[in-house]
């Protein structure tokens, strides 16, 4: 045997009819979480000797530490230890991508709720009321709240990004048309059920096991190593599931990991790190604001000839995320649209609070809602329609199809005979009924009442892969036992969207063996090594990919002891329901799997996946970053309030692809939330910082996430039908995690053209996001003074 | 300050118990009588992850102190099913896809009983404002709604008396 063989991710395999795949199945942990027995970190036992641990936190946004005196929490009830940056062993440094990001601060404060120090107990309550004793001494420093601020300041975390082609200036100012404006908008906290939380066990010879509510354990691993000045093999970081995450426990859960780390070690016994949730809120990353200058030139059709932007995210105090965050918003803000001459500018304002980081779209939103904003207005100062002008951009033959990245959008014969993107707007927007809406709503409108209709369609094209080449990978290990049951690890982790269950899908359907019978174990870097976060949509193509690949070499072996069994050919052998069939004879998946054991073959694999094809230079921006786009396209229905802003979604229709999808009803679930989720962070979920830099909305009374009536009434969702993924993904799946948050922006356009409908859609609403019924009424009043007579 | 000793039912069992005056009954459901089913997400009253039945009423564990269930029947999570069987309205959640990463589940469930006591066959608009003190941040609540009317159809089948211990 030609031990190089490793069989290869044969296309027809993944295009084969599909028994497990493919269907509906219910979350893998669902029979658990209804009786309140799936075991979250928090909910884990303690250990003998276990300690609790609270943060301290800068009350001061920008400063110098003169001197921390906690003496008075060292002898405070039940302490056992005040750890400080002097008292780490390894690096204070928490950094995902560049460095100077600590752990604990250093020297200087530089944003209020920055943890200066951390006192362990020996229970909660004792830790916090010691907390609140420990006195930082600070000098104060002039801070920066503001991203345009900070621009003018040219105050950055990182260098500037710039993404170019043709030229943009010249082709503003040929242009028949020209406009120019600014597009403001927050930013976002995640608030996940589960606040961060870690439980560290210090092992012998100083060995560290941390359960980590953690997107990424790979990175919680190699930070905690650092942080006690060990090598990686001394850590193993372990997480079963999280209370959700949705970006904000990529980098930020190895803050609180690292710290209960640092308590283990300092103290000997396990630590417990549980973040209460205004601490959470001050102290840790969110999804980041952004204001958006433009350029653009275009003609009396509203073709965009030439488009400049500035993009200045509000990185906070320090780079975290915001890198790549920043590159996803400059190659998203083309959306659907071919943009020939395009000038963009990536700035990271530095500001004085808390670093954000990466959130489900992870920069690609604010892109979006830039660019739409853009539509909206060069269709206002045109008196058309929004559709119009979209119509007359979207990527496609009589404009262009490569993106200003150079990335060619269509595959194969997408462009000229099935172009996806035209098929999710053309469904979305026959479900939604466009044109009878369009005219319910102007007559409507037309009552010149108080309450104002909206309605708007938002198309999305969303790329999937991390746009670094080098974190598209995935890892498994699968093991077969002698009864045929299977075990099944891999790098992903599990936060709600389903991932465990649709990778034990794969798995099963290359055994041919019931879903059951593959065991979903915590995802654990002393199984699979080396991982990426589970991010980018990105953790079912590339971990089940990977399980894919050990499966089927696994399967390779079990074929041959098959073959010999049978005295048959792999082509006369079939893995279905459990039995491994060949004619009219067969044996059980488990027979088989004793047989290999006794010929001493291997029923173990690990299993490995590098998306294949992309290349990309981060210093020119060009290349092939994405291994593939999704589609979807959204009509939103709203009315609002005139005297007070109140407003609400009353409709909404959505057409997602999702390729063959994996498992669609975890799809639906995970696009109905997404959009939910985007609909908060764009009309109600606002963030707040006092004079101070102080947030002011840290919990659910003050910070609104959507609740069950804030969500439309009518809501359709339908996965676009036949529509396997041209690229060989798993299965021909297509990724389905964050591309639907964009959706909601539907909502936010909306809302504008309510506002812009009492100029009769001749002015373009002055709406921020989030548009809070605050905002909504300043558009609405800016309105009435810019339009004279209201229509 | 002293302990107080308490005498309560807790998933029908009867559970004695001497507790500072000070602690919350969601600390003491989780870490007194080690029934972690019950989550605390924002512990201040407003998520809904915290809730448990008290005397057949849904409350937030988070905002009551667990001296004030002295003498009360409490009803969490761990004691919905009966005999290790499901209640319809679990199984109505597990088979109808109401949860995502399950965080709001005890809660949302606990809301859902309260609700199906009092109206065996509420409309669409009643179960949105029954489950509106529950935030869920990974569904658009669209399955939990659709969990909750497929609940309330198989407890007006009969398919099991109403099981809590307190509903
Ligand atoms: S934890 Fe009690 S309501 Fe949120
Ligand atoms: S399922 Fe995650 S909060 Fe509801």
């Amino acid at each position: 045997m030609n031990i190089q063989s490793k069989p290869p991710v044969a296309a027809q395999k993944l295009d084969a009819e599909t028994r497990i795949v493919g269907h509906d199945h219910v979350h893998d942990s669902a029979s658990r979480h209804v009786r309140g027995q799936a075991v979250y970190i928090d909910d884990m036992p303690d250990l003998p000797g276990t300690l609790h641990c609270a943060p301290v936190l800068s009350n001061v946004a920008h400063g110098k530490i003169l001197n921390i005196d906690f003496d008075k929490a060292r002898a405070s009830e039940g302490v056992v230890d005040v750890l400080l940056a002097s008292d780490i062993p390894g690096k204070n440094e928490v950094a995902p991508i560049f460095a100077d990001e600590p752990f604990l601060a250093e020297g200087k404060v530089e944003h209020v709720g920055q943890i200066v120090g951390l006192v362990v107990a020996d229970t909660l309550a004792h830790a916090l009321q010691a907390a609140r004793k420990v006195v930082v001494d600070i000098e104060e420093l002039t801070p920066c709240f503001d991203e345009a601020e900070a621009f003018e300041a040219q105050s950055r975390t990182l260098p500037d990004q710039h993404l170019k082609r043709g030229d943009a200036q010249q082709a503003i100012e040929a242009a028949a048309r020209r406009l120019t404006g600014r597009v403001k908008m927050g930013g976002q906290d995640h608030f996940y059920l589960e606040a961060h939380t870690a439980h560290a066990f210090p092992g012998e010879a100083g060995d560290m096991t941390v359960w980590s509510s953690t997107q990424h354990p790979t990175e919680v691993q190699v930070h905690v190593a650092m942080l006690l000045g060990v090598k990686s093999h001394k850590v193993d970081v372990k997480c079963r599931r999280m209370g959700g995450a949705f970006g904000g426990k990529e980098s930020q859960a190895t803050i609180i990991a690292g710290l209960a780390a640092l308590a283990a070690h300092a103290t000997g016994q396990p630590c417990r790190f549980r973040m209460r949730r205004d601490d959470d809120m001050a102290a840790t990353g969110k999804r980041h604001g952004y204001t958006i200058n433009y350029d653009v030139g275009f003609d009396e059709t509203g073709r965009i000839h030439g488009l400049k932007v500035e993009a200045l995210a509000h990185s906070g105090h320090v780079a975290d995320l915001t890198g790549p965050v920043i590159a996803r918003t400059l190659t998203h803000l083309d959306n659907c649209y071919h943009i020939e001459h395009a000038d963009f500018l990536g700035f990271a304002a530095k500001t004085n609070t808390v670093s954000n980081t990466a959130f489900r779209g992870f920069g690609g939103p604010q892109g979006m809602v830039a660019i739409e904003a853009i539509i909206d207005d060069i269709a206002r100062s045109l008196g058309r329609d929004a559709q119009d002008i979209r119509a007359a951009n979207y990527y496609g033959a009589e404009t262009g199809s490569e993106t200003p990245y150079g990335q060619s959008v269509f595959v194969g014969d997408e462009l000229a005979h099935d172009n996806p993107l035209r098929n999710v707007i053309e469904r979305v927007t026959s479900n939604a009924r466009w044109d009878e809406k369009r005219t319910q709503i102007e007559a409507f409108n037309a009552k010149r009442g108080v309450l104002r209709k909206g309605l708007a369609m938002m198309p999305v094209k969303f790329g999937i892969s991390f746009n670094l080449t080098t974190l598209n990978q995935g890892g498994a290990l699968v093991h077969v036992y002698m009864d045929g049951s299977v075990h099944l690890n891999h790098g992903g982790t599990e936060m709600g969207q389903g991932l465990n269950t649709k990778v034990a899908q794969v798995v099963a359907e290359v055994f041919g063996i019931p879903l059951g019978d593959v065991q979903i174990t915590p995802s654990d870097t002393g199984k699979v090594p080396n991982t990426s976060a589970t991010a980018a949509s990105s953790g079912s193509d590339l971990n089940g990919m990977a399980a894919f690949n050990a499966a089927s070499e696994i399967k390779a072996r079990m074929l041959d002891v098959a073959c010999e069994h049978f005295d048959a050919m792999p082509s006369d052998i079939d893995f279905r329901d459990g039995q491994v069939v060949c004619g009219d004879r067969s044996i059980s998946f488990g027979t088989l799997a004793k047989y290999c054991w006794m010929k001493r073959i291997s029923l173990s694999a690990e299993g490995f996946y590098a998306t294949p094809k992309i290349h990309w230079d981060g210093k020119t921006m060009k290349g092939r970053p994405f291994f593939y786009f999704t589609y979807g396209a959204a009509v939103a229905e709203v009315v609002i309030d005139t005297l007070t802003g109140e407003n609400r979604c009353l409709s909404v229709d959505i057409v997602q692809d999702c390729g063959k999808s994996l498992n669609p009803v975890i799809d639906l679930g995970q696009i109905e939330g997404a959009f939910v989720q985007g609909m908060g962070w764009l009309t109600c979920e606002e963030l707040w910082w006092d004079e101070k830099g102080r947030l002011r909305t840290v919990g659910p009374s003050t910070y609104k996430i959507p609740g069950s009536r804030d969500v439309p009434p009518v809501f359709n969702v339908e996965l676009l039908e036949n529509r396997p993924n041209p690229e060989e993904t798993v299965y021909r799946s297509k990724a389905v995690g964050e591309p639907p948050l964009m959706l909601s922006i539907a909502v936010w356009l909306a809302l504008r053209d309510a506002v812009s409908s009492l100029s009769g859609h001749r002015l373009a609403a002055a709406l921020d996001a989030p548009a809070t019924p605050e905002r909504v009424l300043f558009a609405v009043e800016d309105m009435k003074e810019r339009a004279g007579e209201l229509i | 300050m002293d302990k107080v000793a308490i005498n309560l039912t807790v998933n029908g069992r009867n559970r004695q118990a001497l507790v500072p005056p000070r602690m919350l009954l969601s600390d003491f459901i989780r870490h007194e009588l080690e029934l972690p089913g019950t989550h605390v997400g924002c512990e201040h009253g407003v998520c809904g992850s915290c809730n448990v039945l008290v005397d057949g009423k849904a409350v937030r564990s988070c905002l009551m102190f667990a001296v004030q269930t002295d003498g009360a029947r409490i009803g969490t999570i761990e004691g919905m099913g009966a005999d290790g069987s499901l209640h319809p309205i679990q199984e109505a959640f597990w088979e109808e896809h109401g949860l995502q990463c399950g965080f709001c589940t005890p809660g949302m469930l606990v809301a859902a009983t309260e609700l199906l006591a009092e109206k065996p066959d509420p409309s669409e608009e009643e179960i949105r404002e029954a489950i509106s003190g529950n935030l869920c941040r990974c569904t658009g609540y669209e399955f939990i709604i659709k969990a909750i009317r497929s609940a309330a159809q198989k407890l007006r089948e009969g398919n099991g008396a109403a099981q809590t211990e307190s509903a």
